[in-house]
């Protein structure tokens, strides 16, 4: 295991009180970066001044009296998909190499009005699409647990990041699986809120009504805290919801008494590795030691996740992509004429993960196709939730791998898409349901390395998943 | 090219008119909707399609579209936005937010003056683009060394009102727009300024030979910017349309550019290389579906509509409903509809609303005044050009008919004094009235001049004319 | 090669296409393999065939929100000349490109 350093709810702690001031926290935080980002590749950008000028504006802040907010000094990283003012911001994209928001994401400006202090932008695989981040065009991540192996992906910056005790949070988004599964394979802690509980302003788009942006985190108390901090109703975004994040914090030590737990039993066979059906296993023994009621349930649907997702989310994608074109912003290769430059900008400008996907997602929408592909996704998206439901009416949470498998030897799956695409069967279910679900650590595979168990609950119901990712985490002291 | 033989060919025309809709920000951004301003001057992450930006409507613009939905009686519903998706350089996400399956106004019908009514079917939101320049080569876009993009006007708020095939002569079709800009204007939707391009006009013209069942291939028609050249183009294009048909070939589904400058319109595209435009619900945004409450707040808050004025019109005044058109355009309806509420004669008033009131300064005039004046008039004191003259008088600088009449030395003649002088001129020049005995309706003019010229004008032409007639016996 | 299969669920003219649509130049090796890998995506996405999908209404979105407005109210704009130092071309406050062939749609 790699060491991390304090959680992030201890340095708020000991900064608001004055016993441990942010610009030491930083500098422990940079001190690690620099002994090991060379080898993990982590960050596409390290913000070291400005990170330097807000921990000191926090110090300055405390000396005067203030509280700088519940996450005083604690050092976070940002996917590098989430826009920054004046910070480059690429999706690690060759096409928007160098560019900077003229704005921030508002999870960004909340997290910055909370105290905590912006580190750095984190690796991903290309506009988030990929689970290895071997598709980021400026090399991919590697897992620090062990760095021949990948640290999963899209959000793989993010975790490895966390993991690594770079910074002890940092935020990703989620439209497949992108920060549980990585969150999986670097053994760390990674939530995607309900649809809308987050705003997606600012949250470059791959999927949009998938996305969905939250924390990783060493603990399942930080993660909470993150999510109060930047969750809550945003005008800027027509997707949120209404009403603010739930409180969490308050409910962690409620512990499961009581609780009805389901096991996806689609989950929990062909195509899971083993040893990673066993520890979520014994996860679901623990909550039933801790007084849960433990069973096994079908969500009969969650098989056909799959196939639906891979129409829906590049076919969105295909839209929202279409903006790249060389105009405005961004690397532009030069021709002739408009046309041709906007297809050579996009010929050089994506690799070859978003190519596959923006062609599926266009062939999904396109004249003729549109009843059989991407109307007939949306259906079973219906269906998908259905089932859900119905497992819901009876069950408070439902339980499964986050991951078939431990993290892969990098280049493993790269040339075999459809195999990459295999890693999220678990996940994927979630985001077309627009539903909430987390990655806890629990324990390792075989080899060794971290295994996750995800937690899933309805639109909402985010109080007793955390409840339960809560007793999961205790039962392993 | 000649005209084409109407006995022999219908033509069939539908429009779809864009109008900018007047609100204070964009459709769904809250950067200026302004029409000029320096380049890039009204813009922000959405307007630039910036990465990360999202979409979020604006309640005004959608207030307007339901009150051009009712005004235009329409079923108002819910709707959803949809991304249109194409590639062009002044497009920013290189995709158009627009209602496609589900507009938000749908099947009605406006009113032309002539009582011809018109389906609409359907009004929806959409964003308008940027505005590219293509610089070098003249100006022409096929020639052009580079091209220039502005995106001030990028996503200021459209509505589309797409008009039924009901048109058939490019009279029609002026008349059509004539009265979709009076409505548009009236609800506070849009300044309705073609030349400033705040309503745009595309129009599709297929031709038939009458009594055909089915309707022929038509032609979409872009870049109409005056009403006048809506017409010219609509000829033009049925004319191409008929040669083509006559001399064995077919017409070509196509949008075709209406050139000013030459008269004629060019292919732009042919509709079989057409694209593929992958419509979808845009996930950035949710359902409008506006409250019933809502929809009945707007409709009780909605203006009087140039037809209904036009209708309440005619039926006061009892005139014919044609006769009411330029009155109501021109905003003198209310002013009619006072006059003939103090007393005046229907017919008389509007008789000079129509033809003696085109000055601007006719709205604000009294009408008191003004029933006084046609009272004047039809009682004989004053002739039809005094009237005239002091109708005048009282659009420029108000005041007292009476006062103004007696001011100007208007009195009546009486017809004892006009007989007198009838008689005297007969006496004096007998060649004339010998002529005027035997027919001659021309000479009549000599006899009236003579009398208007002895009295100064006082006289009632048409109480001359009379008075002629009686003597010839 | 399925791809040349006329049950294939995507042919290398199909792919063709679809890269035009999307403004993407793809060469002869690049059609054959991008063609394969989603010919073997589609060909996974066949299960889908076996569901009885009649009656059931489609999902565009998570959540059933109605009427997200805004007022109508100016707000917060991006400076041009920062917008234009992001363009790869600009020229009298305005974004240059490469002669536009065509009008817009």
């Amino acid at each position: 295991m790699s060491a991390t350093g304090p959680d992030a709810r201890a340095i708020a702690a000991a900064v608001r009180a004055g016993e441990r001031t942010a610009a030491e926290v930083l500098e422990e935080h940079l001190g690690r970066i620099a002994a090991r980002e060379a080898e993990l590749h982590a960050f596409n950008h390290l913000t070291e001044d400005a990170a330097r000028a807000a921990a000191a504006a926090v110090d300055a802040a405390v000396a005067a009296g203030q509280d700088p907010g519940p996450l005083a000094g604690v050092p976070v990283a940002l996917k590098d998909n989430l826009c920054t003012r004046g910070v480059p911001t690429t999706c690690s994209s060759r096409i928007l190499e160098g560019w900077c928001p003229p704005y921030d994401a508002t999870v960004v400006t909340r997290l910055a009005a909370a105290g905590a202090v912006a580190v750095g932008k984190t690796n991903l695989d290309e506009f988030a699409m990929g689970s290895s981040t071997e598709n980021s065009a400026f090399g991919p991540t590697r897992n620090p647990h062990d760095t021949t192996r990948v640290p999963g992906g899209s959000s793989g910056g993010s975790a490895a990041a966390v993991a690594a005790g770079f910074a002890p949070l940092s935020l990703g988004s989620d439209t497949g699986g992108s920060i549980r599964q990585p969150a999986a394979l670097c053994g760390v802690v990674g939530v995607k809120p309900t649809y809308g509980l987050v705003s997606r302003y600012g949250l470059v788009a791959f999927g949009s009504s998938l996305d969905q942006i939250g924390p990783f985190a060493t603990t399942v108390a930080d993660a909470a805290l993150v999510c109060e901090v930047i969750g809550g109703h945003d005008p800027a975004d027509s997707t949120s919801l209404p009403e603010a994040f739930p409180e969490l914090t308050p409910h962690l030590a409620d512990g499961v008494d009581g609780l009805r737990v389901g096991v996806i039993a689609e989950m929990m066979g062909e195509g899971i590795s083993p040893d990673v059906a066993a520890r979520v296993r014994s996860a679901a023994e623990a909550l039933a030691s801790a007084g849960a009621v433990v069973e096994e349930v079908s969500v009969p649907a969650v098989t056909h996740g799959l196939s639906a997702y891979y129409l829906v989310a590049p076919a969105e994608a295909s839209s929202n992509l279409a903006r790249y074109d060389g105009v405005r912003y961004g690397n532009r290769v030069d021709a002739p004429t408009a046309g041709e430059m906007m297809e050579a900008t996009r010929t050089a400008g994506f690799g070859d993960e978003v190519k596959r996907r923006i062609m599926l997602g266009t062939y999904a929408l396109s004249a003729g196709y549109y009843d059989a592909f991407y109307g007939k996704a949306l259906k079973v998206r219906t269906l998908i939730r259905e089932d859900f439901d119905r497992a819901y009416a009876s069950h408070d949470v439902l339980l499964s791998p986050t991951s078939p498998t431990t993290a892969f030897p990098l280049g493993a799956k790269v040339d075999d898409p459809l195999t990459m695409y295999l890693n999220d069967v678990c996940t994927i279910p979630t985001n077309l349901a627009g539903h909430p679900a987390m990655s806890v650590p629990y324990g390792t595979g075989d080899d060794g390395l971290p295994v996750g168990v995800q937690v899933l609950a309805p639109a909402r119901g985010e109080v007793a998943m955390f409840r339960t990712a809560a007793v999961l985490e205790g039962s392993l002291r | 090219m000649t005209g084409i033989d109407l006995d022999r060919w219908e033509v069939v025309i539908g429009l779809e008119v864009h109008a900018e809709l007047a609100t204070r920000t964009k459709l769904f951004s809250a950067a200026p909707n302004e029409f000029g301003g320096a380049p890039n001057t009204h813009i922000d992450p959405l307007t630039l399609g910036l990465p990360g930006s999202l979409p979020v409507l604006n309640e005004h613009a959608v207030e307007l579209a339901i009150r051009v939905g009712l005004a235009l009686n329409c079923t108002v519903q819910r709707s959803v936005f949809a991304r249109k998706n194409y590639f062009y350089p002044d497009q920013p996400k290189n995709y158009q937010i627009s209602q496609y399956e589900l507009p938000i106004n749908v099947d009605g019908w406006l009113e032309l003056p002539s009582g011809q009514q018109v389906g609409i079917e359907r009004a929806h939101l959409e964003e308008d683009t940027g505005k590219s320049t293509h610089v070098g080569g003249g100006g022409r876009i096929h020639e052009a060394e580079y091209s220039l993009v502005d995106l001030n006007r990028a996503g200021v708020p459209l509505l589309e009102i797409v008009g039924r095939p009901d048109l058939r002569t490019g009279e029609e079709a002026r008349a059509y727009v004539s009265e979709l800009r009076a409505i548009l204007v009236a609800v506070g939707a849009s300044d309705g300024k073609m030349e400033e391009g705040s309503l745009r006009v595309d129009c599709n013209v297929s031709v038939r030979e009458r009594g055909a069942a089915e309707l022929g291939t038509r032609c979409e028609i872009k870049n109409i910017n005056s009403l006048r050249s809506l017409g010219r183009a609509i000829d033009y294009e049925a004319a191409r349309q008929v040669d083509l048909i006559t001399a064995g070939d077919r017409v070509v589904q196509q949008t075709r550019h209406w050139n000013e400058d030459d008269g004629r319109t060019h292919t732009l595209r042919s509709k079989e290389e057409a694209d593929d435009y992958r419509y979808f619900p845009d996930p950035d945004l949710v359902t409008l579906d506006p409250d019933p409450s809502w929809i009945e707040r707007v409709r009780l808050a909605l203006p009087p509509l140039p037809a209904a004025r036009r209708h309440r019109l005619a039926e006061t005044a009892g005139v014919p409903l044609e006769q009411t058109a330029l009155i109501v355009e021109r905003g003198l309806d209310e002013l009619c509809l006072a006059a003939v509420a103090a007393g005046a004669d229907p017919a008389r008033t509007i008789t000079h609303a129509e033809h003696n009131l085109s000055d601007e300064r006719a709205r604000a005039l009294d009408p008191a005044a003004f029933a006084a004046l046609v009272g004047m008039e039809v009682g004989g004191q004053l002739t039809a050009t005094q009237a005239k003259a002091v109708l005048a008088e009282l659009v420029e600088q108000g005041g007292d008919p009476v006062a103004i009449a007696a001011a100007r030395g208007y009195e009546a003649m009486d017809d004892a004094e006009l007989e007198g002088l009838v008689d005297g001129l007969i006496a004096e020049h007998p060649e004339e009235w010998a002529r005027f005995c035997d027919g001659d309706g021309k000479i009549t003019g000599f006899f009236v001049g003579k009398v208007m010229k002895a009295t100064q004008g006082k006289a009632d032409g048409k109480a001359v004319t009379a008075l002629l007639n009686s003597r010839k016996g | 090669m399925p791809s040349s299969e006329p049950d294939a669920p995507i042919t290398s003219a199909d792919v063709a296409k679809v890269a035009s649509l999307a403004r993407l130049r793809l060469d002869d090796a690049e059609l054959e393999r991008f063609t394969h890998q989603l010919a073997d995506i589609l060909g996974h996405a066949a299960d889908l065939e076996t569901l009885d999908l009649a009656g059931v209404e489609p999902m565009a979105h998570p959540i059933p929100l109605v009427n997200v407005l805004r007022p109508d109210v100016p707000g917060d704009l991006v400076d041009r000349d920062e917008a234009l130092a992001q363009a790869p071309a600009a020229e009298d406050g305005q974004f240059r490109v490469p002669p536009v062939l065509g009008e817009a749609p």
